[in-house]
């Protein structure tokens, strides 16, 4: 935890207290998070950061800095991942995914190279394959069914200290 | 709240740390147990580094798609095949012979004929693997017939023929274990039922940092979408069954009549050739000589183009029309392969024919020439029947016997370094420059070079996977008289290896649908296999039924050449091993042997 303290503190060094006994209220704006180098390559970076923080604009205390490295990290637990990585492709926050979720989340992972009616296609076969209770968007219950079964979700979701 | 339990999560973490017996250990053990996992992780990371190309392939994997790499992944795969032939050919044939042998110049096997000593250093005779290059371990005509050679007692003809023979045998095997063991990787299949989720929410891995590797990873997943949804729509459509059978029966004629007219085109211009051999070659120009080679070539540049057209008809899934191009290019290039060794097999059997049956009198010719020859030098002043004096004679100056192994070489060797550079050089001018041109061109254009004609060129798997099989074929056959072809090859290899992939990245673009390669190349293991099959029957036949070159070689002198292993068995082992060998050899326990190692 002290190692994570001193990246947080490294990235705005006037603004973070080294002492942190007297729990003062301290957030750091998402443009800074975002361009640590274990985020700024990835296409989610911003989602990421936008789940973790607590007034969802993007702005993380020390605590939800934390937070975010312990999910990511090796250490924690599948479910608590599974739901972290929900919230992160819940674009509009309300938790389903529906059909312009799955858009954003495809665009974001091919870089806009796809057509329009790939896109459609696409889109079309998640919900098709993963919804199971039929309302036509993903619901917790069927990401967290569908995730469970997938052999390469822990793969990718670890974290170096 | 969510974040309240990863709080207490963490705390009870550092908790252990920080209180509590045992604490000392358990810190350790975590401590080992990360260290571990890192080794781990360099390990795998070192051991993929280790293969060579892997990070080319993947590159290229990630934007052409997993077919495009499925033949690089075979090229490496022939590289390490000719590896091992070239190393049993370098290290138990030529060197030996290099280092222990007789040197050059001793025996007139070794030396240029007096008459070729003025142009053996030419580039152009070098070129043409004849003058020094001829007489040299290069080819099977240097090699003395000497039992053993050097103060090893290095037992020189049986290691030729093991060596020939144990290629042939490891090649076999080993193409045998892979289509083995792929067929067994075919039977897991993949579990698709959550194939596209899976790809959606799974693909991006949050430990990429490097922004040059997040392309590829941006590419790859992007291929990787595109295969999916070829998969998809293929399955989704809808056939019209008549019309479809009718089409492809229809495009099966055509492709037929092109094979025809293919062959009998090569039928027509091999008998002409022959006609001109007979007349003599000095009365026709540089059209007629090389009719047969060019005719070839342009047979093999322009039909698989006509067949990709008449695929066109057939409106299969993509990796099914690869098999059916596949196919048909074999069979065009079989029947050329065909031609070429009735050719070959024609001229030999013109000089067989006149010859083998005078082989044993022209041998009796050459040497009372040769004797002849010796009496002229002693200008007749010692009578005859007495023993005189060995007179020292140059070995240039020695007439020779003829040498059609090395002749056979020499042709494989020439056809190799041909197609090397055919190959190369059209993927300089097909590849490069049109790239070049539509480039640049293309401000100053009427129509658009990039979208229209010529536009940019798109990988040809199946050209490109022919190429190097019936390459692999040439090597094959030719490597019994040429110890140099395997060297050739593994060279050869390996230039085409780097030059094909800065090709494949500079000049070509994806194809349109780009389609997933089938889970095991047992489809180009097969056909590899026949071809191995059809490249080894014309060696095995001369081993068994042409005697050797009586003037030249490991084996000169000896009625057959497997006869160096009864040789062998008689004078070098006890003989009570002989007798056991003998029982051993009945085919009746051999033919069982084989069957159970199969």
């Amino acid at each position: 935890v002290y190692r994570l303290h001193g990246r947080y503190h490294e990235m705005a060094p006037n603004v973070v207290p080294m002492d942190y006994t007297r729990d003062p209220d301290v957030k750091l704006p998402m443009q800074l998070i975002i361009n640590m180098p274990e985020l700024k390559e990835n296409p989610f970076k911003e989602r990421i950061v936008e789940s973790f923080s607590e007034d969802g604009e993007g702005s993380l205390s020390f605590n939800d800095f934390v937070d975010m490295f312990s999910v990511l990290s090796e250490m924690a637990p599948r479910e608590l991942k599974a739901i972290y990585a929900f919230k992160i492709y819940d674009f509009n926050t309300d938790n389903f995914i529906c059909k312009a979720d799955l858009e954003k989340t495809l665009n974001k992972l091919t870089r806009e190279e796809l057509t329009a009616e790939e896109i459609t296609l696409v889109c079309e076969k998640v919900i098709e394959e993963a919804d199971m209770d039929g309302d036509g968007k993903l619901g917790f219950a069927d990401f967290e069914n569908m995730i469970s079964k997938a052999p390469d979700f822990l793969r990718y979701y670890f974290k170096k200290q | 709240s969510i974040s309240r339990e990863a709080q207490l999560f963490v705390e009870k973490f550092e908790g252990a740390l920080g209180k509590g017996k045992g604490k000392k250990f358990y810190a350790y053990k975590v401590m080992m147990t990360k260290k571990w996992m890192k080794f781990q992780r360099d390990f795998e990371n070192f051991k993929t580094a280790c293969i060579p190309w892997e990070m080319k392939i993947k590159e290229i994997e990630s934007h052409f798609g997993s077919s495009v790499a499925s033949y690089f992944i075979f090229l490496r795969w022939m590289y390490g095949i000719n590896m091992i032939l070239f190393g049993l050919t370098f290290g138990l044939v030529m060197v030996p012979e290099a280092l222990m042998g007789k040197p050059y110049g001793s025996l007139p096997r070794k030396t240029v004929p007096r008459a070729e000593e003025a142009t053996a250093m030419n580039f152009a005779t070098l070129w043409d693997f004849s003058g020094f290059a001829q007489y040299s371990v290069l080819f099977y005509g240097y090699y003395n017939n000497q039992r053993t050679i050097g103060w090893l007692k290095f037992r020189m003809p049986l290691s030729y023929f093991l060596v020939g023979v144990g290629s042939i045998g490891y090649s076999f095997m080993i193409v045998i274990r892979t289509m083995a063991k792929n067929a067994n990787d075919d039977g897991g299949g993949d579990d698709t039922s959550f194939n596209f989720s899976w790809k959606m929410f799974t693909s991006w891995d949050y430990l990429i940092g490097n922004p040059e590797t997040a392309d590829n990873k941006f590419a790859s997943i992007t291929t990787s979408f595109k295969e999916a949804i070829v998969e998809e729509q293929e399955s989704r459509k809808e056939e019209n069954i008549h019309l479809t059978r009718f089409l492809r029966v229809l495009a099966n004629f055509l492709a037929l009549c092109t094979l025809a007219g293919s062959g009998y085109l090569i039928f027509f211009v091999v008998r002409r050739s022959q006609k001109f051999a007979l007349e003599g070659l000095e009365n026709y120009g540089w059209w007629e000589r090389n009719e047969v080679n060019t005719v070839m070539s342009l047979l093999g540049m322009f039909c698989p183009t006509l067949f990709d057209v008449i695929s066109s008809l057939e409106n299969y899934h993509p990796r099914i029309a690869l098999r059916w191009q596949l196919g048909r290019i074999f069979a065009l290039f079989l029947g050329n392969l065909y031609t070429f060794i009735i050719a070959l097999m024609d001229e030999i059997n013109l000089k067989a024919r006149y010859l083998l049956p005078f082989t044993l009198e022209e041998e009796k010719i050459v040497k009372y020439n040769m004797t002849i020859w010796e009496a002229s030098l002693y200008n007749g002043t010692i009578p005859e029947n007495s023993t005189a004096p060995p007179i020292q004679v140059d070995p240039a100056d020695v007439p020779r016997g003829p040498c059609w192994e090395t002749m056979v070489g020499q042709e494989f060797v020439r056809l190799t370094v041909s197609d090397m550079m055919t190959t190369y050089i059209t993927i300089l001018i097909g590849d490069f420059l049109r790239a070049v041109f539509v480039r640049f061109f293309n401000y100053c254009w009427c129509w658009d070079l990039e979208y229209g004609f010529p536009s940019y060129s798109e990988f040809d798997i199946s050209g490109n996977v022919l190429g190097l099989i019936f390459n692999q074929g040439m090597i094959w056959m030719g490597s019994f008289y040429a110890p140099c072809l395997p060297a050739i090859n593994v060279f050869r290899l390996h230039t085409s290896m780097y030059l094909q992939c800065w090709a494949v990245m500079c000049c070509n673009v994806p194809q349109e649908r780009v389609f997933k390669a089938s889970r095991s190349n047992n489809f180009y293991m097969a056909m590899l296999l026949f071809i191995l099959f059809l490249s080894t029957l014309p060696a095995v036949y001369t081993i068994v039924s042409i005697p050797p070159s009586f003037d030249c070689g490991p084996f000169s002198g000896k009625t057959r050449m497997f006869e160096v292993i009864s040789e062998t068995l008689e004078h070098d082992f006890p003989s009570w091993f002989g007798k056991v060998f003998g029982y051993a050899s009945n085919p009746g326990l051999i033919l069982p042997f084989i069957l159970l190692m199969v």
